[in-house]
């Protein structure tokens, strides 16, 4: 039962990280940022040796922890900001639709950049090996992994709400993502802005390709796109651009996943992924706007 | 020299003409109403000036600098604040963060909300409803006290103009007069420069001031509020038959 709990409450971090990343992007900008599973996939290829051989070389993955996680998370947020910059600036004033096409290809843009240098094998790699040993907890025994994860992401989201809450820039960012112009009109930097929501974005990316390929240990250059898809799917659930939402959403996801895993009956599990995005449609009719509406997508009379 | 001034400013929505060849100027602690009939043009004007609306022609200057086409975020720097259409509290700050985000350009990172709370104190002297409601959310206020939040946020950003679209929206007409007489006396105080937008000129001829009356986004009249209020010219403006 506990053991339930645990891979519930770990499956769901991972959502629920994946979740913020997009939200936190839509929150300022309307922009569905579907390169974000791309983003991850690239943090976990940063740790690699660019080579096409089926054998990974271990580059920054060696490192020790404490420089390990800086880096991962710069490299996401780096990518992040990049892809702003270069990208996504062009298409501020674009409709939505338009800016979530230009997201798609710029996910492709990435992920075959990455083909490019490490070609299209997954790759074994073992990521901080000594997270895999198993530790008891309340009887039931679980990897030290999941047990950070879960530690981790909790520590995360509180470090989040209080930089939203406390710091000026979080202020900023928490209007504009209410009512950009507004906030403009009252001096708060758009670029600025935008840029933090990005770094935020990238850096969560950054997290979840740690926690991620220390779980697999793999590399492949479609690991972010499974992730990314549970994790679109819980901001939508979670009422797109609500924060709250997204994560809550995220962790009812990780537990439904887990759940029909268990209550399933043997033949039907290999369809469980159906029944979860059946939950999913049954959720969306009766709350169309999400489980929490955010406030700046309500239709203004 | 002028506080604002804007010449021959065009605005157009696709291929609807909003404002056509507007042209006024304004000067320092002046107060200004710009009325006239819905659709006259009278908001985009103002958004134009705030820098939301993108003008198609013409030029606008704020206290020595050219704002044409400018982010808003750098024309509210240069002491130009806004109270839009319908308000736009943020619905899910609490009051007090409301007034707080405007305090963000003229702060540093460290430290910003202490060194704002001077300003806070003012504000709350102003509007003690405010003060007993700080840490409510926002979007529950009611919409005199709402009125009253973006009067205040407005001038937390410490500007020197300050424009104001329709501020009795929706409000009842003796909260109303509360509104206009804090801003009369915030004027006086500060020595603002106001810039009124309102849909009936009656709220001018009380106040007094100078009034441009707006018609199909062109000005038709420009004049003493109270001297223009009793004359002909008005009604013809507002009922009139545009002879083109």
């Amino acid at each position: 039962m506990l053991q339930i709990l645990f891979d519930a409450l770990s499956l769901g971090s991972l959502y629920a990280l994946g979740a913020l990343g997009i939200a936190l992007i839509f929150g300022v900008m309307r922009l569905v940022n579907f390169a974000h599973g791309d983003v991850i996939a690239f943090c976990v290829f940063a740790l690699l040796w660019p080579s096409t051989d089926a054998m990974a070389i271990v580059f920054a993955g060696q490192l020790p922890w404490y420089l390990l996680v800086p880096f991962v998370l710069l490299c996401g947020a780096g990518l992040s900001v990049l892809c702003e910059i270069v990208v996504f600036r062009r298409f501020r004033n674009a409709n939505p639709a338009t800016m979530m096409i230009a997201s798609f290809a710029l996910g492709f843009v990435i992920r075959y950049f990455l083909l490019m240098l490490y070609s299209s094998r997954p790759k074994s790699i073992s990521l901080l090996p000594t997270l895999s040993q198993p530790v008891e907890i309340f009887g039931a025994r679980l990897p030290l992994l999941q047990l950070i994860t879960i530690v981790v992401t909790m520590a995360i989201l509180i470090g989040l709400t209080l930089f939203l809450r406390q710091t000026r820039f979080g202020l900023e960012m928490r209007a504009a993502a209410e009512n950009f112009s507004m906030a403009r009109m009252l001096g708060v930097r758009a670029n600025r802005v935008i840029m933090g929501a990005f770094a935020l974005s990238g850096a969560l990316a950054g997290a979840i390709a740690l926690i991620f390929g220390s779980q697999t240990g793999t590399a492949d250059i479609q690991m972010g796109a499974s992730i990314m898809l549970m994790a679109f799917i819980a901001t939508v659930i979670g009422g797109l651009g609500s924060l709250g939402g997204a994560v809550l959403a995220g962790f009812l996801l990780g537990a439904a996943s887990v759940v029909m895993q268990v209550v399933l009956p043997v033949d039907a599990r290999p369809f469980r992924d159906a029944f979860v995005y059946g939950a999913v449609i049954l959720v969306l009719l009766f709350r169309p706007q999400g489980l929490i509406a955010a406030r700046g997508t309500k239709e203004r009379v | 020299m002028s506080l604002l001034a804007l010449s021959d400013i065009t605005i157009r929505y696709s291929r609807l003409t909003a404002v056509r060849d507007v042209s006024f100027s304004m000067d320092e602690g002046e107060i200004l109403f710009i009325t006239g009939p819905n659709g006259a043009g009278k908001s985009s004007l103002l958004r134009a000036i705030a820098g939301v609306t993108p003008v198609a022609g013409g030029r606008i200057d704020l206290a020595g600098h050219e704002i044409t086409s400018q982010a808003p975020e750098n024309i509210a720097r240069l002491g130009f604040s806004m109270v839009p259409e319908g308000r736009e509290v943020f619905g899910s700050l609490t009051t007090e963060e409301n007034l707080l985000i405007g305090t963000g350009m003229h702060a540093g990172d460290r430290g910003w909300r202490a060194r704002a709370t001077t300003q806070l104190e003012a504000i709350y002297a102003t509007f003690p409803i405010l003060k007993d409601r700080r840490h409510g959310q926002a979007g529950l206020l009611s919409g005199g006290q709402q009125q009253m939040l973006v009067i205040g946020r407005a001038l937390m950003t410490n500007p020197k103009l300050i424009a104001i679209d329709e501020p009795s929206l929706g409000l009842a007409p003796n909260i109303t007069d509360q509104v206009y007489e804090r801003l009369i006396a915030l004027r006086a105080q500060r020595g603002l420069t106001l810039l009124i937008v309102e849909q009936s000129s009656a709220r001018a001829m009380m106040v007094g001031g100078r009034m441009i009356l707006m018609r199909g986004g062109q000005i038709v009249l420009d004049g003493d509020a109270r001297t223009l209020g009793n004359g002909e010219a008005i009604q013809a403006a507002y009922f009139g038959y545009e002879d083109h």
